[in-house]
């Protein structure tokens, strides 16, 4: 019997608006407002400047331990820019860029990162989940979020954030069959950076893309330039508008590089080469970006450094309202707190019993 | 009043709710057109069509999480894993997530979600069909485990675990599924969840259990009444986590003798909580040390075995008997 081919009716796209030289192909230009075009540059500037405030602080000992994005302005901003305040974002541990666009305060997350789960505080007018440390859990999540909105027959669609490590998860298999399957208005955004920690892309996979594992699932797939905003924002444009009008989910794999640490526990050069690095500090998404809106005359030099300024200062007032914050976060006996609805008997108990604990040692450091 | 299997129960219980409150949602493998493989969610896609009862793919961690994010977004899942043998494979979703939501983003999220499953042996099924791991969510803070015992109370157990505002584990006994009827009103009854219920007044014995060991508990309280002349006391706790100590240790300081039965591996579960609890609170009360009459710490036998495994009336009675023998 010879062998048919078999047709799969979703495909499998590259796409790349604003080359690493910061080559324009005119022809792919998304039509973005040039409010929201110099809105993305400022929350570019301000994800680099924060990310190295918070390296610094946490070497001071200010902070704990926490995951950089540098490099990743672009894949997080381009995606995220496309959702209304109505809508989901579910992100994974490394889009603080991101949740700075969805209105995350900056001393939020400075609060987070010094231990205080107070630090979680997502604005009241938006529905964003918390970030998510077990890799890829939060995946399904959206997929319950969007099936959710479709059932209140509402428009909101959900945006869900992974990297590249995360495609190796059941849960990232599960969430995007379950997806497909329901026709969930989702996109699945994957900042493919190319280390899960030490481990590189080619022991995770053995696909050429990861895009291409969505038509496994018979969804679009596509893959972008994740340093290139204008093919992040283009390709997020349409699923999201895919997913609004009904027409299901989408995997989007943002290929980019984490230029710093996976977190700064960690040292990247156990495992990757300086050479490695320095090339793709080549392909960096800001300086692109920036000679773009430059090109296009909506940004000089001297503005660029108006925004670099203005958000120092913005960085710097978060840093101090921050550490005023956490003044009035010392009291240990909140940890009880927000356990259950109504706090079970056995759990008042413990509280009180360790309230006692704590006055007493108190009482005895006083006189002893 | 009609007279019916827990299965029913259960079934009336999903139906009464999701006629009143167009926020639950029931998913799971099989729980559509088939109406779940015991039959629990029986009709209710007829009745309230595919929108309302969703026929999922085979994939228990994804059930689970997608319950999480219906729940995040307002709904109110009902989730059926089959067999809580599988329920390991989304394990992951409750206790990362389900459970701390709340607690993490300092009440702005909470997860108002039902995960019920089967559990227990003593019906001969497969391997992976028969295990009592309720210690495993028991030890999980933010999450409340149910197990009920009977049609009735299931039925008024899990319309409350429905409305409850946290996530709920609520375990169904194989062995108690269609193992008798009992009258079950109509009209809506609820249980409170955290609340055990003293089923039987005795001043000479305490005995301590829930789901499907009630029976043989029972049974025993009978024997002890009509071969020893013994009055047993009979708790059964209904609700796992959060646990009610309160009367449990009344009825210790009444009796001053206590047997906790549970099918359940005898190491770190819930009897060895209880009786720390006891302990605690009641140990100058005791005129004996506590016997707990459990599974073993093995796996659970496969079933040509299991009657050995499981707590039976007469191990119950012979505990019972060496605790009221100790003076």
């Amino acid at each position: 019997m010879p062998r048919k081919k078999i047709t799969i009716s979703e495909k499998v796209e590259y796409l790349s608006i604003l080359d690493e030289k910061g080559k324009l192909d005119k022809t792919l230009e998304p039509d973005i407002s040039e409010d929201i075009l110099l809105q993305l540059h400022r929350a570019m500037v301000l994800g680099r400047r924060f990310d190295e405030r918070l390296l610094n602080l946490q070497r001071q000992g200010r902070i704990g331990t926490f995951a950089p994005i540098k490099g990743q302005e672009a894949a997080q901003l381009g995606a995220v820019a496309n959702l209304r305040p109505g809508d989901w974002m579910v992100p994974a541990f490394r889009e603080t860029a991101a949740e700075l666009w969805r209105g995350r305060s900056l001393e939020s997350i400075i609060i987070y990162n010094n231990g205080y789960n107070e630090g979680i505080d997502i604005p009241e007018d938006r529905n964003d989940l918390p970030i998510s440390v077990p890799v890829g859990s939060q995946i399904i999540h959206a997929v319950g979020v969007g099936w959710a909105a479709k059932y209140r027959q509402k428009e909101d669609v959900a945006m869900t954030f992974f990297g590249d490590g995360a495609t190796s998860e059941g849960d990232f298999h599960e969430g995007l069959n379950f997806a497909a399957v329901f026709q969930a208005p989702v996109i699945f955004v994957c900042q493919n950076n190319q280390w899960a920690i030490s481990v590189p892309l080619s022991k995770q996979t053995r696909s050429p893309t990861l895009a291409q594992k969505a038509l496994a699932y018979g969804m679009p797939g596509i893959q972008v330039d994740g340093n290139d905003m204008l093919a992040v924002y283009a390709a997020a444009q349409e699923a999201v508008a895919r997913a609004r009008t009904g027409g299901g989910p989408t995997l989007i794999e943002c290929v980019t590089y984490r230029l710093l640490m996976h977190t700064t526990a960690d040292d990247p050069k156990r495992y990757r080469s300086d050479e490695e690095v320095e090339q793709w500090s080549k392909r960096d998404p800001l300086p692109r970006f920036q000679k773009y809106l430059m090109d296009k005359g909506l940004l000089s030099a001297a503005e660029i450094k108006a925004v670099e300024s203005e958000v120092l200062d913005e960085i710097q007032d978060a840093v101090d309202r921050a550490e005023k914050q956490m003044e009035a976060l010392g009291n240990p006996m909140d940890m009880f707190e927000h356990a259950y609805a109504e706090m079970p008997p056995y759990l008042n108990e413990q509280k009180a019993q360790l309230a006692q604990e704590l006055t007493e040692l108190d009482e005895e450091g006083k006189h002893g | 009043m009609a007279k019916m299997t827990m299965v029913q129960a259960l079934n009336l219980a999903l139906q009464q709710e999701m006629e009143k409150d167009d926020r639950v949602i029931i998913l799971g493998e099989d729980v559509g057109v088939d109406g779940g493989v015991f039959r629990v969610t029986d009709g209710l896609i007829n009745q309230f069509g595919d929108q309302r009862v969703l026929d999922t793919p085979l994939a228990e961690s994804a059930i689970v999480g997608m319950s999480v994010g219906m729940a995040v977004y307002g709904l109110k899942p009902v989730c059926e894993i089959q067999f809580s043998g599988f329920s390991y494979q989304n394990f992951h979703q409750i206790e990362n997530h389900a459970a701390r939501l709340r607690w993490r983003s300092r009440g702005r999220h909470t997860v108002s979600m039902v995960l019920r499953t089967p559990y227990g042996g003593g019906v001969r099924a497969l391997e992976h069909h028969s295990e009592s791991r309720e210690a495993y969510w028991a030890h999980t803070p933010g999450l409340k485990l149910v197990i009920p015992s009977g049609p009735r109370n299931a039925r008024a157990l899990l319309v409350s675990a429905i409305r409850d505002p946290d996530p709920v584990i609520f375990y169904e006994s194989k062995a108690v599924y269609r193992a008798f009827r009992e009258e079950v009103p109509e009209e809506e009854e609820t249980l409170p969840i955290g609340k055990p219920q003293l089923v039987r007044s005795g001043k000479d014995l305490t005995l301590i259990s829930y789901g499907a060991m009630m029976r043989p508990t029972l049974q025993a309280a009978d024997e002890l009444k009509n071969k020893d002349g013994v009055e047993a006391e009979v708790i059964d706790l209904l609700t796992i986590s959060p646990l009610d100590e309160e009367i449990l240790i009344q009825s210790v300081k009444k009796t001053g003798r206590a047997v906790v039965i549970h099918e359940a591996p005898r190491s770190f579960g819930a009897g060895a909580e209880i009786v720390s609890r006891l302990m605690e609170k009641a140990f100058y009360y005791l005129e004996a040390p506590i016997e707990r009459v459990t599974g073993f710490d093995i796996v659970i036998p496969m079933f040509s075995r299991e009657k050995a495994y499981l707590p039976s009336t007469e191990r119950i009675l012979r505990a019972a008997r060496k605790v009221l023998a100790a003076s």
